[in-house]
Protein backbone atom coordinates (compact mmCIF):
# COMPACT_ATOMS: atom_id res chain seq x y z
CA UNK A 1 0.00 0.00 0.00
CA UNK A 2 2.00 2.93 -1.57
CA UNK A 3 0.84 6.34 0.58
CA UNK A 4 2.87 9.77 -0.23
CA UNK A 5 3.92 11.86 2.09
CA UNK A 6 2.81 15.96 1.70
CA UNK A 7 5.99 16.90 3.76
CA UNK A 8 8.93 14.46 3.40
CA UNK A 9 7.97 14.16 -0.49
CA UNK A 10 8.29 10.61 -1.00
CA UNK A 11 6.20 7.59 -0.68
CA UNK A 12 6.60 4.92 1.62
CA UNK A 13 4.89 1.45 2.04
CA UNK A 14 2.06 2.45 4.92
CA UNK A 15 2.03 -1.15 6.28
CA UNK A 16 5.75 -0.76 7.05
CA UNK A 17 5.42 2.75 8.76
CA UNK A 18 2.03 1.18 10.63
CA UNK A 19 3.88 -2.00 11.82
CA UNK A 20 6.81 0.39 12.87
CA UNK A 21 4.88 2.20 14.55
CA UNK A 22 3.37 -1.07 16.63
CA UNK A 23 6.63 -2.29 17.21
CA UNK A 24 7.50 0.99 19.39
CA UNK A 25 4.39 1.09 20.61
CA UNK A 26 4.68 -2.55 22.09
CA UNK A 27 7.92 -1.29 23.37
CA UNK A 28 6.41 1.72 25.22
CA UNK A 29 3.10 -0.49 26.76
CA UNK A 30 5.60 -2.63 28.18
CA UNK A 31 8.57 -0.68 29.13
CA UNK A 32 7.15 2.94 29.79
CA UNK A 33 9.28 4.60 27.68
CA UNK A 34 7.96 6.70 24.49
CA UNK A 35 9.67 4.57 22.08
CA UNK A 36 10.65 7.56 19.86
CA UNK A 37 14.22 6.15 19.96
CA UNK A 38 13.57 3.18 17.86
CA UNK A 39 11.15 5.09 15.60
CA UNK A 40 13.67 7.92 14.63
CA UNK A 41 16.61 6.02 13.86
CA UNK A 42 14.13 3.74 11.70
CA UNK A 43 12.60 6.65 9.97
CA UNK A 44 16.09 7.78 9.03
CA UNK A 45 17.27 4.38 7.96
CA UNK A 46 13.80 4.25 5.22
CA UNK A 47 14.83 7.41 3.85
CA UNK A 48 12.49 10.06 5.50
CA UNK A 49 14.77 13.28 5.78
CA UNK A 50 16.11 13.33 9.71
CA UNK A 51 13.93 16.36 10.29
CA UNK A 52 10.38 15.17 9.23
CA UNK A 53 11.24 11.76 11.07
CA UNK A 54 12.27 13.66 14.63
CA UNK A 55 9.27 16.08 14.28
CA UNK A 56 6.76 13.33 13.30
CA UNK A 57 8.01 10.97 15.81
CA UNK A 58 7.55 13.48 18.45
CA UNK A 59 3.60 13.41 17.65
CA UNK A 60 3.10 9.75 17.94
CA UNK A 61 5.04 9.72 21.36
CA UNK A 62 2.06 12.24 22.59
CA UNK A 63 -0.33 9.59 21.22
CA UNK A 64 1.44 6.55 23.02
CA UNK A 65 1.88 8.91 26.37
CA UNK A 66 -1.98 9.59 26.78
CA UNK A 67 -3.36 6.48 27.74
CA UNK A 68 -0.47 5.80 30.26
CA UNK A 69 -0.89 9.21 31.77
CA UNK A 70 -5.10 8.74 31.95
CA UNK A 71 -4.71 5.18 33.59
CA UNK A 72 -1.22 6.40 36.04
CA UNK A 73 -3.91 9.65 36.86
CA UNK A 74 -7.08 7.06 37.93
CA UNK A 75 -4.60 5.33 40.25
CA UNK A 76 -3.32 8.76 41.47
CA UNK A 77 0.57 7.79 40.23
CA UNK A 78 1.35 11.33 39.23
CA UNK A 79 3.23 14.24 41.32
CA UNK A 80 1.57 17.01 39.01
CA UNK A 81 3.26 19.22 41.46
CA UNK A 82 6.89 18.75 40.08
CA UNK A 83 5.70 17.28 36.87
CA UNK A 84 4.50 21.05 36.11
CA UNK A 85 8.11 22.21 37.30
CA UNK A 86 9.22 19.46 34.70
CA UNK A 87 7.00 20.59 31.82
CA UNK A 88 8.49 24.78 32.45
CA UNK A 89 11.79 23.27 32.29
CA UNK A 90 10.40 21.02 29.32
CA UNK A 91 8.97 23.66 27.25
CA UNK A 92 12.07 26.07 27.76
CA UNK A 93 13.86 23.97 26.79
CA UNK A 94 11.89 22.66 23.47
CA UNK A 95 12.78 26.65 22.71
CA UNK A 96 16.69 26.01 23.23
CA UNK A 97 16.50 23.30 21.52
CA UNK A 98 14.79 24.67 18.18
CA UNK A 99 17.45 27.46 18.73
CA UNK A 100 20.28 24.73 18.84
CA UNK A 101 18.46 23.12 15.89
CA UNK A 102 19.02 25.75 13.61
CA UNK A 103 22.93 26.74 14.74
CA UNK A 104 23.81 23.01 14.18
CA UNK A 105 21.72 23.02 10.71
CA UNK A 106 23.40 25.58 9.40
CA UNK A 107 26.81 24.50 10.39
CA UNK A 108 26.20 21.34 8.59
CA UNK A 109 26.61 18.79 11.45
CA UNK A 110 22.99 17.88 13.03
CA UNK A 111 22.93 14.67 11.92
CA UNK A 112 26.54 13.57 13.49
CA UNK A 113 25.38 15.48 16.86
CA UNK A 114 22.01 13.84 17.09
CA UNK A 115 24.17 9.87 15.90
CA UNK A 116 26.25 10.62 18.42
CA UNK A 117 23.64 12.14 21.22
CA UNK A 118 22.09 8.49 20.44
CA UNK A 119 24.83 6.54 21.16
CA UNK A 120 26.11 8.51 24.40
CA UNK A 121 22.50 8.33 25.96
CA UNK A 122 21.65 5.13 24.47
CA UNK A 123 24.59 3.25 25.53
CA UNK A 124 25.07 5.09 29.05
CA UNK A 125 21.46 4.04 30.01
CA UNK A 126 21.36 0.54 28.50
CA UNK A 127 24.30 -0.30 30.02
CA UNK A 128 22.82 1.00 33.19
CA UNK A 129 19.67 -0.83 33.05
CA UNK A 130 21.36 -4.10 32.42
CA UNK A 131 23.70 -3.89 34.78
CA UNK A 132 21.06 -3.05 37.60
CA UNK A 133 18.31 -5.81 35.99
CA UNK A 134 21.07 -8.96 36.17
CA UNK A 135 21.77 -8.02 39.80
CA UNK A 136 18.19 -7.80 40.52
CA UNK A 137 17.58 -11.55 38.84
CA UNK A 138 21.04 -12.95 40.20
CA UNK A 139 19.46 -11.98 44.17
CA UNK A 140 16.00 -12.94 43.11
CA UNK A 141 17.45 -15.90 41.77
CA UNK A 142 19.68 -16.89 44.89
CA UNK A 143 16.80 -16.21 47.57
CA UNK A 144 18.07 -13.33 49.36
CA UNK A 145 16.35 -10.16 49.19
CA UNK A 146 18.09 -7.57 47.69
CA UNK A 147 19.79 -5.10 49.92
CA UNK A 148 16.87 -2.04 50.23
CA UNK A 149 18.97 0.88 48.28
CA UNK A 150 18.92 3.98 50.20
CA UNK A 151 16.58 6.53 48.49
CA UNK A 152 18.91 9.86 48.51
CA UNK A 153 18.82 12.38 45.51
CA UNK A 154 22.28 13.43 44.40
CA UNK A 155 24.29 15.75 46.22
CA UNK A 156 24.57 18.65 43.92
CA UNK A 157 20.76 18.05 44.00
CA UNK A 158 21.11 19.27 47.86
CA UNK A 159 23.38 21.99 47.35
CA UNK A 160 20.93 24.08 45.00
CA UNK A 161 19.18 26.88 46.85
CA UNK A 162 15.45 27.40 47.95
CA UNK A 163 13.70 24.29 48.47
CA UNK A 164 10.59 23.12 48.00
CA UNK A 165 8.02 20.38 49.61
CA UNK A 166 6.89 17.97 46.91
CA UNK A 167 4.74 15.40 49.07
CA UNK A 168 3.67 12.87 46.65
CA UNK A 169 7.35 12.27 45.11
CA UNK A 170 8.39 12.75 49.45
CA UNK A 171 11.22 14.66 48.28
CA UNK A 172 12.32 18.44 50.28
CA UNK A 173 14.71 19.67 47.22
CA UNK A 174 14.83 22.98 45.20
CA UNK A 175 12.49 23.28 42.12
CA UNK A 176 15.83 24.07 39.86
CA UNK A 177 16.44 20.52 40.28
CA UNK A 178 13.41 19.58 38.51
CA UNK A 179 13.51 22.27 36.18
CA UNK A 180 17.05 21.75 34.72
CA UNK A 181 16.55 18.21 34.27
CA UNK A 182 13.04 19.26 32.40
CA UNK A 183 15.57 21.86 30.45
CA UNK A 184 17.71 19.27 29.64
CA UNK A 185 14.62 16.78 28.51
CA UNK A 186 13.16 19.40 26.11
CA UNK A 187 16.38 20.04 24.25
CA UNK A 188 16.86 16.14 23.62
CA UNK A 189 13.08 16.05 22.46
CA UNK A 190 13.54 18.73 20.08
CA UNK A 191 16.66 17.31 18.87
CA UNK A 192 16.11 13.51 19.07
CA UNK A 193 12.31 13.06 18.26
CA UNK A 194 12.06 11.37 21.75
CA UNK A 195 9.95 11.78 24.64
CA UNK A 196 12.81 11.00 26.88
CA UNK A 197 11.32 8.59 29.13
CA UNK A 198 14.48 6.36 29.11
CA UNK A 199 16.55 9.42 30.00
CA UNK A 200 14.18 10.83 32.67
CA UNK A 201 13.16 7.80 34.92
CA UNK A 202 16.57 6.70 35.54
CA UNK A 203 16.77 10.39 36.24
CA UNK A 204 14.45 11.12 38.30
CA UNK A 205 15.10 7.80 40.54
CA UNK A 206 18.69 8.19 40.90
CA UNK A 207 19.20 12.09 40.73
CA UNK A 208 16.39 13.40 42.74
CA UNK A 209 15.39 10.25 44.60
CA UNK A 210 11.55 10.23 44.00
CA UNK A 211 9.74 7.92 45.10
CA UNK A 212 9.46 4.89 42.47
CA UNK A 213 5.42 4.61 42.34
CA UNK A 214 4.85 7.99 41.09
CA UNK A 215 7.78 8.03 38.70
CA UNK A 216 6.59 6.25 35.61
CA UNK A 217 3.22 8.69 36.03
CA UNK A 218 4.98 11.77 36.39
CA UNK A 219 7.80 11.24 33.63
CA UNK A 220 4.44 10.59 31.32
CA UNK A 221 2.42 13.32 32.17
CA UNK A 222 5.84 15.47 31.43
CA UNK A 223 6.58 13.82 28.37
CA UNK A 224 3.11 14.39 27.37
CA UNK A 225 2.85 17.76 27.31
CA UNK A 226 7.18 18.29 26.29
CA UNK A 227 6.07 16.18 23.25
CA UNK A 228 2.63 18.33 22.60
CA UNK A 229 5.69 21.28 22.61
CA UNK A 230 7.63 20.01 20.28
CA UNK A 231 5.56 19.17 17.73
CA UNK A 232 4.05 22.79 17.96
CA UNK A 233 8.02 24.34 17.68
CA UNK A 234 8.33 21.75 14.99
CA UNK A 235 5.87 23.30 13.08
CA UNK A 236 6.04 26.79 13.83
CA UNK A 237 9.97 26.58 13.04
CA UNK A 238 11.42 23.47 11.15
CA UNK A 239 7.89 22.77 9.29
CA UNK A 240 8.75 19.61 9.16
CA UNK A 241 5.65 18.00 10.95
CA UNK A 242 4.00 15.20 8.27
CA UNK A 243 0.12 14.74 9.38
CA UNK A 244 -0.02 11.63 7.12
CA UNK A 245 3.38 9.56 8.56
CA UNK A 246 2.31 10.86 12.29
CA UNK A 247 -1.09 9.38 11.42
CA UNK A 248 0.62 6.07 10.24
CA UNK A 249 3.20 5.67 13.38
CA UNK A 250 0.26 6.41 15.44
CA UNK A 251 -2.50 3.94 14.24
CA UNK A 252 0.11 1.17 15.07
CA UNK A 253 1.31 2.61 18.63
CA UNK A 254 -2.03 3.27 19.82
CA UNK A 255 -3.06 -0.16 19.46
CA UNK A 256 0.81 -1.39 20.21
CA UNK A 257 1.11 0.09 23.40
CA UNK A 258 -2.50 -1.77 24.53
CA UNK A 259 -0.65 -4.80 23.44
CA UNK A 260 2.39 -4.03 25.49
CA UNK A 261 0.59 -2.95 28.43
CA UNK A 262 -1.17 -6.05 28.72
CA UNK A 263 2.36 -8.20 27.71
CA UNK A 264 3.92 -6.14 30.61
CA UNK A 265 1.42 -7.51 33.08
CA UNK A 266 2.44 -11.15 32.52
CA UNK A 267 6.73 -11.02 32.19
CA UNK A 268 8.69 -10.52 35.29
CA UNK A 269 10.10 -7.04 36.06
CA UNK A 270 13.51 -7.39 35.82
CA UNK A 271 13.40 -9.58 32.71
CA UNK A 272 11.35 -7.29 31.14
CA UNK A 273 14.01 -4.41 32.29
CA UNK A 274 16.81 -6.23 30.79
CA UNK A 275 15.49 -7.12 27.36
CA UNK A 276 14.68 -3.58 26.99
CA UNK A 277 18.62 -2.52 28.45
CA UNK A 278 19.32 -4.81 25.24
CA UNK A 279 17.35 -3.21 22.68
CA UNK A 280 18.67 -0.17 23.67
CA UNK A 281 22.47 -1.28 24.06
CA UNK A 282 22.23 -2.84 20.40
CA UNK A 283 20.77 0.39 19.03
CA UNK A 284 23.13 2.40 20.42
CA UNK A 285 25.90 -0.23 19.37
CA UNK A 286 24.35 -0.27 15.45
CA UNK A 287 24.74 3.72 15.53
CA UNK A 288 27.99 4.22 16.94
CA UNK A 289 29.50 1.71 14.02
CA UNK A 290 27.63 3.57 11.40
CA UNK A 291 29.62 6.73 12.94
CA UNK A 292 32.87 4.75 11.99
CA UNK A 293 31.92 2.96 8.65
CA UNK A 294 31.93 4.70 5.48
CA UNK A 295 28.19 6.17 5.21
CA UNK A 296 26.91 5.28 1.17
CA UNK A 297 26.02 9.02 0.97
CA UNK A 298 29.50 10.78 1.33
CA UNK A 299 27.58 13.70 -0.06
CA UNK A 300 24.22 15.36 0.97
CA UNK A 301 22.05 18.31 -0.06
CA UNK A 302 20.77 21.34 2.19
CA UNK A 303 18.39 23.67 0.40
CA UNK A 304 19.67 27.09 0.98
CA UNK B 1 -4.65 18.39 -32.94
CA UNK B 2 -2.85 20.99 -31.89
CA UNK B 3 0.33 19.45 -33.22
CA UNK B 4 -0.93 19.03 -36.43
CA UNK B 5 -1.91 22.81 -36.64
CA UNK B 6 1.68 24.34 -34.86
CA UNK B 7 2.98 22.28 -37.60
CA UNK B 8 0.99 24.01 -40.55
CA UNK B 9 1.67 27.28 -38.94
CA UNK B 10 5.40 26.78 -38.85
CA UNK B 11 5.18 25.44 -42.62
CA UNK B 12 3.81 28.45 -43.32
CA UNK B 13 6.03 30.93 -41.86
CA UNK B 14 9.59 28.95 -42.41
CA UNK B 15 11.27 29.72 -45.56
CA UNK B 16 14.62 28.83 -44.52
CA UNK B 17 15.83 25.42 -45.71
CA UNK B 18 16.28 24.15 -41.61
CA UNK B 19 13.93 21.65 -41.00
CA UNK B 20 10.97 21.81 -38.49
CA UNK B 21 10.76 20.30 -35.79
CA UNK B 22 7.21 19.40 -34.09
CA UNK B 23 7.60 18.50 -30.39
CA UNK B 24 4.99 17.20 -28.18
CA UNK B 25 4.71 16.18 -24.12
CA UNK B 26 2.49 13.32 -23.29
CA UNK B 27 1.20 15.63 -20.07
CA UNK B 28 1.52 19.12 -19.51
CA UNK B 29 0.56 18.78 -16.00
CA UNK B 30 1.58 16.20 -13.71
CA UNK B 31 -0.25 15.82 -10.66
CA UNK B 32 1.32 14.66 -7.71
CA UNK B 33 -1.63 13.04 -5.02
CA UNK B 34 -2.20 10.75 -2.88
CA UNK B 35 -0.78 7.49 -3.83
CA UNK B 36 1.25 9.19 -6.27
CA UNK B 37 4.68 7.00 -6.86
CA UNK B 38 6.11 8.43 -10.03
CA UNK B 39 5.29 8.75 -13.40
CA UNK B 40 6.95 8.36 -17.20
CA UNK B 41 6.57 11.11 -19.63
CA UNK B 42 6.79 10.45 -23.18
CA UNK B 43 8.32 13.33 -25.09
CA UNK B 44 7.65 12.52 -29.08
CA UNK B 45 7.13 14.60 -32.43
CA UNK B 46 8.01 15.04 -36.10
CA UNK B 47 11.23 16.13 -37.98
CA UNK B 48 10.06 17.83 -41.41
CA UNK B 49 11.66 19.55 -44.24
CA UNK B 50 10.36 22.68 -45.16
CA UNK B 51 8.80 21.56 -48.03
CA UNK B 52 6.62 19.46 -45.65
CA UNK B 53 8.07 16.02 -46.68
CA UNK B 54 10.37 13.60 -45.12
CA UNK B 55 13.72 14.64 -43.64
CA UNK B 56 15.35 12.57 -46.00
CA UNK B 57 18.79 13.11 -43.91
CA UNK B 58 19.89 11.28 -40.35
CA UNK B 59 19.31 13.13 -37.61
CA UNK B 60 19.93 12.96 -33.68
CA UNK B 61 17.43 14.13 -31.35
CA UNK B 62 18.44 15.26 -28.03
CA UNK B 63 15.69 15.53 -25.45
CA UNK B 64 16.16 17.28 -21.96
CA UNK B 65 13.82 17.51 -19.07
CA UNK B 66 14.72 19.77 -16.47
CA UNK B 67 13.27 20.61 -13.26
CA UNK B 68 13.30 24.13 -11.04
CA UNK B 69 16.80 24.59 -10.25
CA UNK B 70 17.46 25.23 -6.43
CA UNK B 71 20.04 27.48 -4.78
CA UNK B 72 22.04 24.78 -2.12
CA UNK B 73 24.91 24.10 0.07
CA UNK B 74 26.42 20.53 -0.63
CA UNK B 75 27.94 18.38 2.16
CA UNK B 76 30.94 16.34 1.80
CA UNK B 77 31.29 13.95 4.56
CA UNK B 78 35.24 12.93 5.46
CA UNK B 79 36.32 10.63 8.54
CA UNK B 80 38.05 12.68 10.83
CA UNK B 81 39.17 11.03 14.42
CA UNK B 82 37.37 7.54 13.34
CA UNK B 83 33.96 9.47 12.59
CA UNK B 84 32.10 10.16 9.42
CA UNK B 85 31.62 14.03 9.67
CA UNK B 86 30.71 16.75 7.13
CA UNK B 87 33.68 18.46 6.66
CA UNK B 88 33.46 20.50 3.48
CA UNK B 89 31.04 21.96 1.48
CA UNK B 90 30.28 24.34 -1.41
CA UNK B 91 27.14 26.20 -2.76
CA UNK B 92 25.87 26.36 -5.89
CA UNK B 93 23.46 29.30 -6.90
CA UNK B 94 21.55 27.01 -9.63
CA UNK B 95 21.54 23.18 -9.31
CA UNK B 96 18.24 21.56 -11.06
CA UNK B 97 16.31 19.52 -8.82
CA UNK B 98 15.44 17.51 -11.91
CA UNK B 99 17.88 16.74 -15.17
CA UNK B 100 16.92 14.33 -17.47
CA UNK B 101 18.80 13.88 -20.80
CA UNK B 102 18.30 11.23 -23.82
CA UNK B 103 19.49 11.13 -27.12
CA UNK B 104 19.41 8.83 -30.04
CA UNK B 105 23.10 8.27 -30.34
CA UNK B 106 25.74 8.58 -27.15
CA UNK B 107 26.13 12.49 -26.46
CA UNK B 108 29.94 12.70 -27.52
CA UNK B 109 29.03 10.83 -31.16
CA UNK B 110 26.38 14.16 -32.04
CA UNK B 111 28.15 16.73 -31.08
CA UNK B 112 31.93 18.48 -30.22
CA UNK B 113 32.50 19.01 -26.15
CA UNK B 114 31.89 23.23 -26.90
CA UNK B 115 28.16 22.43 -28.40
CA UNK B 116 27.43 20.22 -25.75
CA UNK B 117 28.70 22.44 -23.24
CA UNK B 118 26.84 25.54 -24.63
CA UNK B 119 23.39 23.48 -24.50
CA UNK B 120 24.37 21.48 -21.39
CA UNK B 121 23.80 18.10 -22.82
CA UNK B 122 25.06 15.74 -20.59
CA UNK B 123 25.44 14.76 -16.75
CA UNK B 124 28.92 16.46 -16.35
CA UNK B 125 28.14 18.95 -18.15
CA UNK B 126 25.57 20.70 -16.02
CA UNK B 127 25.97 24.67 -15.09
CA UNK B 128 25.32 24.61 -11.56
CA UNK B 129 26.81 28.19 -10.78
CA UNK B 130 29.42 27.71 -7.79
CA UNK B 131 29.06 30.74 -5.07
CA UNK B 132 32.51 31.96 -4.31
CA UNK B 133 35.92 30.67 -5.43
CA UNK B 134 36.77 27.51 -5.74
CA UNK B 135 39.50 25.70 -6.64
CA UNK B 136 37.99 24.08 -10.33
CA UNK B 137 39.49 19.97 -9.05
CA UNK B 138 37.40 20.48 -5.90
CA UNK B 139 34.57 21.81 -8.22
CA UNK B 140 34.19 19.39 -10.25
CA UNK B 141 34.75 16.79 -7.43
CA UNK B 142 31.75 18.29 -5.71
CA UNK B 143 29.60 18.52 -9.31
CA UNK B 144 30.34 14.79 -9.55
CA UNK B 145 29.71 14.05 -6.05
CA UNK B 146 26.17 16.19 -6.38
CA UNK B 147 25.53 14.05 -9.97
CA UNK B 148 26.17 11.10 -8.38
CA UNK B 149 23.89 11.26 -5.25
CA UNK B 150 21.20 12.71 -7.59
CA UNK B 151 21.61 10.07 -9.95
CA UNK B 152 20.92 7.30 -7.37
CA UNK B 153 17.83 8.94 -6.30
CA UNK B 154 16.70 8.89 -10.27
CA UNK B 155 16.58 12.22 -10.10
CA UNK B 156 19.57 12.88 -12.97
CA UNK B 157 19.52 10.48 -15.59
CA UNK B 158 21.11 10.31 -18.87
CA UNK B 159 20.47 7.62 -21.26
CA UNK B 160 22.25 7.58 -24.57
CA UNK B 161 20.13 5.12 -26.86
CA UNK B 162 16.49 6.55 -25.01
CA UNK B 163 15.45 8.09 -28.21
CA UNK B 164 14.01 6.11 -31.18
CA UNK B 165 13.57 7.93 -34.14
CA UNK B 166 12.14 5.92 -36.60
CA UNK B 167 11.75 6.33 -40.44
CA UNK B 168 13.87 9.49 -40.02
CA UNK B 169 10.62 11.31 -39.21
CA UNK B 170 9.23 10.46 -35.72
CA UNK B 171 10.74 10.24 -32.27
CA UNK B 172 9.85 9.40 -29.02
CA UNK B 173 11.79 9.30 -25.45
CA UNK B 174 10.15 8.24 -22.32
CA UNK B 175 11.75 9.74 -19.34
CA UNK B 176 10.71 8.63 -15.91
CA UNK B 177 9.96 10.98 -12.92
CA UNK B 178 10.47 9.48 -8.87
CA UNK B 179 8.33 10.09 -6.22
CA UNK B 180 10.39 12.62 -4.82
CA UNK B 181 10.37 15.11 -7.51
CA UNK B 182 9.94 18.52 -6.50
CA UNK B 183 7.25 20.49 -7.65
CA UNK B 184 7.20 23.33 -10.33
CA UNK B 185 7.26 24.34 -13.60
CA UNK B 186 9.53 21.63 -15.81
CA UNK B 187 11.29 22.26 -19.04
CA UNK B 188 11.29 20.32 -21.81
CA UNK B 189 14.14 21.05 -24.38
CA UNK B 190 14.03 19.14 -27.85
CA UNK B 191 17.74 19.26 -30.31
CA UNK B 192 17.66 18.23 -33.82
CA UNK B 193 20.96 18.25 -34.35
CA UNK B 194 23.34 16.93 -37.69
CA UNK B 195 26.76 16.76 -38.33
CA UNK B 196 27.52 18.08 -35.20
CA UNK B 197 25.43 21.33 -35.64
CA UNK B 198 21.97 22.19 -33.48
CA UNK B 199 19.62 22.78 -36.31
CA UNK B 200 16.34 22.92 -34.79
CA UNK B 201 15.56 23.40 -30.99
CA UNK B 202 12.04 23.79 -29.03
CA UNK B 203 10.83 23.98 -25.64
CA UNK B 204 7.63 22.78 -23.92
CA UNK B 205 6.68 23.28 -20.56
CA UNK B 206 5.15 20.78 -17.91
CA UNK B 207 3.68 21.34 -14.73
CA UNK B 208 4.53 19.42 -11.61
CA UNK B 209 2.39 20.41 -8.57
CA UNK B 210 0.77 18.47 -5.90
CA UNK B 211 -3.25 17.76 -5.75
CA UNK B 212 -5.95 17.22 -3.94
CA UNK B 213 -5.33 16.04 0.31
CA UNK B 214 -1.33 16.25 -0.45
CA UNK B 215 -2.07 19.84 -1.67
CA UNK B 216 -3.49 20.88 1.26
CA UNK B 217 -1.55 19.65 3.96
CA UNK B 218 1.40 21.23 1.91
CA UNK B 219 -0.32 24.78 1.80
CA UNK B 220 -1.63 24.46 5.62
CA UNK B 221 1.58 23.10 6.79
CA UNK B 222 3.45 26.58 5.08
CA UNK B 223 0.87 29.28 5.63
CA UNK B 224 -1.11 28.17 9.01
CA UNK B 225 2.14 26.17 11.01
CA UNK B 226 0.32 26.92 14.51
CA UNK B 227 -2.93 25.64 13.57
CA UNK B 228 -1.33 23.00 11.90
CA UNK B 229 0.74 22.14 14.71
CA UNK B 230 -2.46 22.20 17.06
CA UNK B 231 -3.63 19.57 14.79
CA UNK B 232 -1.51 17.47 14.64
CA UNK B 233 -1.30 17.14 18.55
CA UNK B 234 -5.41 17.12 18.11
CA UNK B 235 -4.74 13.60 16.52
CA UNK B 236 -2.35 12.18 18.83
CA UNK B 237 -4.29 12.92 21.54
CA UNK B 238 -7.15 12.15 20.11
CA UNK B 239 -5.76 8.54 18.82
CA UNK B 240 -3.93 7.85 22.17
CA UNK B 241 -7.20 8.45 23.96
CA UNK B 242 -9.46 6.30 21.94
CA UNK B 243 -7.18 3.52 21.84
CA UNK B 244 -7.46 3.73 25.51
CA UNK B 245 -10.95 3.34 25.53
CA UNK B 246 -11.13 0.72 22.86
CA UNK B 247 -8.85 -1.58 24.76
CA UNK B 248 -10.65 -1.33 28.03
CA UNK B 249 -13.75 -2.67 26.38
CA UNK B 250 -11.85 -5.57 24.46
Amino acid sequence: MDVYLPIANLSVNGLFIVLLGGLTGVLSGMFGVGGGFLTTPLLIFYGVPPTVAAASAASQVTGASVSGVLAHSRSRNVDYQIGLVMIAGGILGTGLGALLFRLLAAWGQIDTVINILYVLMLGGIGGLMARESLVALRSSRSGASPAPRKRRHHPLVASLPMRWRFYRSGLYISPLAPLLLGICVGILTMLMGIGGGFILVPAMLYILGMSASVVVGTSLFQILFVTIATTLMHALTTKAVDIVLAFLLLLGSVSGAQLGAKLAFKARPELLRLVLAVIVIAVALRMAFGLGIRPPEIYSVDLA
Amino acid sequence: MRPLLALIALLLLAGARDPILVPEVSQHEIQVSQGFTGTELLLFGAILDPSGTRAGRDYDIVVILKGPTQAITLREKEKIGGIWLNAHSTAFRSAPSYYAVASSRPIKDIVDERTAAIYELGLNRLQLSPVGEIDPDEQARFSAGLVDLRARQGLYQQNDRGVRVSEQVLYQARISLPSNVQTGVYTAETLAITKGRVIASATAKVEVRKFGFGRLVATFAENWSLTYGLLAVGLSIAMGWMAGRLFVLI
